[in-house]
């Protein structure tokens, strides 16, 4: 019963978003109020509809119905109530519900926080998010069903995959999306715009919430899904420049670069036709990443049961959404004239070489992960494209990045003197400086120069907040209660590249990190890494739905338990990794496999690792700092700027 | 600029997002007729005679140069394996099963040690009669080898019929192996 109601709640979803499409796109041509106040309620209905449609799969989940096949193939009785939970959207039917209910809690947000746009804007808006809805929940409903059922149902469920059986990849999955989806405001307010045939500062101030929110959970989620396989698949690897991986990086990208120009609308009243292109290309390439993964196009270890029929419905929809966005954009935008100029050393200038560099970082990750595809359409052949590509390729176009990201927040918005601002910087260049030549000596160039510059960015993000709280100019405690008065988006961007600088020395750390592979008996000990490791047992525990092996192992004073887990229903065998860290280095174990009785075991020592996350940390709560400043906050009435 | 070049760039990204869409769509047809599998790792010289190279022996046993793998009496087996490799242990059953049965399977250890070799060996079983050492692995790179472990059939003039990337299975064996033994014997 519960899951028919499910079924026809999907259906009601799908009714509720092509009218909201229709309405919201109709209204504002008819100047017909009704329908501009309708626009709102139809996203508040939509949300509700599909709100229910997922609550039914859950609740199928949670009491394990096996009539829906979709619980019968990705989940069994024996599976702990957590994962019964998160197990629904741990498959392609169920992540799919997932993405379209947070795509129709976008429009809630924009529906309920909107009060304040212009009506036709905001009926505009809902309808863009309407029509994405009203294809994606089609989709759902016709070709992607978690509804359907199976009879006779079986006795219990083949079991949920037991490398999903993990509390980072429960939250990994709705993080991303809302981090994916949640873009979708920023190319509807773009979409919006284009159509009203205005962008101005009001738009910039507009959009930036939505697209700093949404960056902020993308951030999270992506260092959420780097940091499960760190510790899960047992590689000590932390980013495979896998297709799916390289899927959420290339939104991050355009994302991180719609939030600076925005800034430069907002501001300044330039930039705006990239504003609208990043716009548009973030959500793009969402999609994108999206229909990569479903159609099973790209090779990749994130396996989803890849059908290619759904992979038409999906390229027909992205033909729509992204064909029809840049055909709107090749006609309106040219007419988008700049109002604000600026010299070359300013800090409208150092936006434009952010721009310009994520863009192109953007555009070599897009080129090597879909070149295999893409060679094969032309030639035939088939070929790999790997970590070395993207290594010999993003590396080098990081270094203008990072250089730009420790100077511009120190140039002044017009007009930049250049002199104020190289003695502000001589504290972070000094410090970047003498770790460059020290670690040179001791390690290799790429590495040095990685350190280096996360230095030169944590410093001069650093520099930036003491000079505007004037630490130069009043006394210590006088700057600092200034400091915890400045704007919050001054702190939060600070904070946000201060994070990136973190995570900067977190990779170039890695690059020293020790590895070996080890077979002991119960009493032996190696030394690695220049620590001794000693393994002093092998015992057996059981789990709810798996035996278990434990090693413990000694390593200097600390304890590891490193374990392998045997999966009965999957004839699965997954490793967990035992991490000990101290916050600047982690000791990482992996109990990889038991020829004859010994213990094989992996041993690493990972410098700097837990900076790589620490650092991701660091920037979402950066961004969600800034989110909380009063004039980016949504709904609440812009100050006059002094 | 003038309008129209304004116009013209503006349509830039329209036309790559269609380009690409376009690509999109051809590969989706060849994925519905089964012409195009992203899973499957061919290799670029199945039909085509073994690279040139020449490699010492390790383990304590002989190496191999391409000049030993034509005049062949039986097709070989070449696998890429290494003490480091976390799934090779997993095809010691098969392998030791298809030596067993006089298969001559060849090993080249791929960026290994001789001591981590040794005891590798000594745990799983020696079912090679020859290991050649690519400590360099630039002969891993001349072969197109994506990772360890990986196996070819080279026939008996020296032809590479067969590849797989991943560790063998006994329905690999069965399925593939076996009868492309027979065939090129």
């Amino acid at each position: 019963m519960i899951p028919e109601l499910g079924h026809f709640a999907l259906a009601l979803a799908v009714a509720l978003a092509v009218t909201q499409a229709v309405v919201g796109l109709i209204g504002p041509l008819l100047r017909d109020p009704r329908a501009l106040a309708a626009a709102p309620l139809l996203a508040v209905s939509q949300f509700a509809a599909a709100a229910c449609a997922f609550g039914a799969l859950v609740w199928a989940g949670v009491v394990s119905d096996f009539t829906v096949k979709n619980i019968a193939d990705f989940s069994s009785s024996k599976v702990p109530l957590f994962y019964r939970i998160s197990g629904v959207w741990g498959n392609h039917d169920g992540s799919i519900l997932l993405w379209c209910l947070i795509l129709s809690l976008c429009g809630l947000a924009v529906a309920v926080a909107g009060g304040n746009l212009p009506a036709s804007l905001r009926a505009r808006v809902l309808g863009v998010l309407g029509l994405v809805s009203a294809g994606f929940l089609l989709f759902t409903l016709t070709v992607s069903n978690p509804f359907t059922r199976i009879w006779p149902p079986p006795q219990n469920g083949m079991g949920i995959n037991p490398v999903l059986q993990d509390p980072g990849l429960a939250f990994h999955p709705p993080m991303l999306y809302i981090g994916y989806v949640g873009f979708s405001v920023a190319f509807a307010f773009a979409i919006a715009a284009l159509l009203e045939g205005r962008v101005d500062a009001a738009f910039g101030r507009w959009v930036r919430p939505w697209a700093l929110i949404s960056w902020c959970f993308l951030t999270g989620g992506i260092a959420l899904g780097s940091l499960w396989s760190y510790y899960t698949l047992g590689w000590g690897g932390y980013w495979f420049w896998d297709p799916v991986e390289n899927a959420s990086l290339l939104p991050w990208l355009t994302g991180t670069a719609l939030l600076h120009c925005a800034i430069v609308v907002e501001k300044r009243e330039a930039l705006k036709a990239w504003t609208v292109l990043f716009a548009i290309a973030t959500f793009s390439l969402s999609l994108t990443g999206t229909f990569l993964v479903r159609s099973g196009i790209l090779n990749s270890v994130h396996s989803f049961a890849a059908s290619p029929n759904q992979g038409l419905f999906i390229l027909a929809l992205l033909g729509i959404t992204i064909g029809g966005s840049l055909l709107l954009f090749a006609i309106r935008a040219p007419v988008l004239a700049a109002a604000g100029i600026y010299a070359p050393l300013s800090r409208e200038s150092a936006l434009v070489l952010n721009n310009v560099f994520l863009g192109a970082c953007t555009a070599v990750v897009f080129t090597g992960t879909l070149y295999p595809p893409l060679l094969n359409v032309f030639t035939g052949v088939q070929i790999s494209v790997g970590a070395p590509f993207f290594n010999e390729t993003v590396i080098p176009l990081s270094v203008p990045i990072i250089l730009t990201m420790g100077a511009g927040p120190l140039l002044a918005w017009k007009r930049a003197a250049l002199a104020p601002v190289l003695r502000r910087l001589a504290l972070a260049g000094a410090a970047a400086l003498l770790l460059l030549i020290a670690m040179t000596a001791n390690t290799n160039l790429i590495t040095a120069l990685g350190l280096a510059g996360g230095a030169w960015v944590i410093v001069s993000a650093l520099t930036d907040l003491a000079t505007r709280a004037g630490i130069t100019r009043v006394s210590p405690g006088a700057a600092f209660a200034r400091l915890l008065k400045l704007p919050r988006a001054q702190v939060g961007a600070a904070l946000g590249h201060l994070g990136f600088g973190v995570t900067v020395l977190g990779i170039a750390g890695m690059t020293l990190a020790s590895q070996s592979v080890v077979v002991l008996s119960p009493g032996q000990s190696v030394k690695v890494g220049g620590y001794n490791w000693q393994l002093e047992s092998i015992t057996a525990a059981p789990g709810p739905d798996y035996t278990q092996h434990i090693a413990t192992l000694h390593v200097d004073g600390l304890v590891l338990h490193p374990s392998r887990r045997f999966f009965s229903a999957q004839k699965v065998i997954t490793s967990d990794a035992a991490i000990h860290t101290n916050g600047f280095v982690n000791l990482y174990a992996v109990f990889a496999g038991e020829p004859n009785g010994h213990a094989e075991l992996r041993l690493d020592v990972h410098p700097l690792a837990p900076e790589i996350w620490l650092g991701g940390l660091i920037m979402a709560l950066g961004g969600f700092f800034s989110l909380s400043d009063r004039r980016l906050r949504v709904g609440a009435p812009a100050r006059r700027r002094s | 600029m003038s309008p129209l070049r304004r116009r013209l760039l503006f349509g830039v990204p329209l036309a790559v997002a269609a380009a690409g869409g376009a690509a999109m769509y051809t590969l989706l047809g060849r994925m519905r007729r089964g012409q195009y599998n992203p899973e499957a790792f061919p290799s670029p010289l199945l039909g085509k005679p073994v690279p040139v190279f020449s490699l010492p022996g390790t383990g304590g046993l002989p190496g191999f140069a391409n000049t030993d793998l034509v005049n062949m009496a039986t097709p070989v087996l070449v696998n890429w394996f290494s003490s480091w490799c976390a799934v090779c242990p997993q095809e010691a059953p098969q392998l030791a099963e298809l030596a067993a049965k006089g298969v001559p399977i060849w090993g080249i250890d791929y960026e290994d040690t001789p001591a981590a070799l040794a005891q590798f060996l000594s745990l799983y079983g020696t079912p090679y009669t020859r290991i050649g050492n690519d400590k360099s692995g630039l002969t891993a790179v001349n072969w197109g080898v994506y990772g360890v472990p990986e196996t070819f059939l080279i026939d008996k003039t020296g032809i590479v019929r067969w590849h797989f990337a991943g560790a063998l299975t006994d329905n690999l064996v069965q399925k593939q192996i076996e009868p492309l033994l027979e065939r090129y014997a």
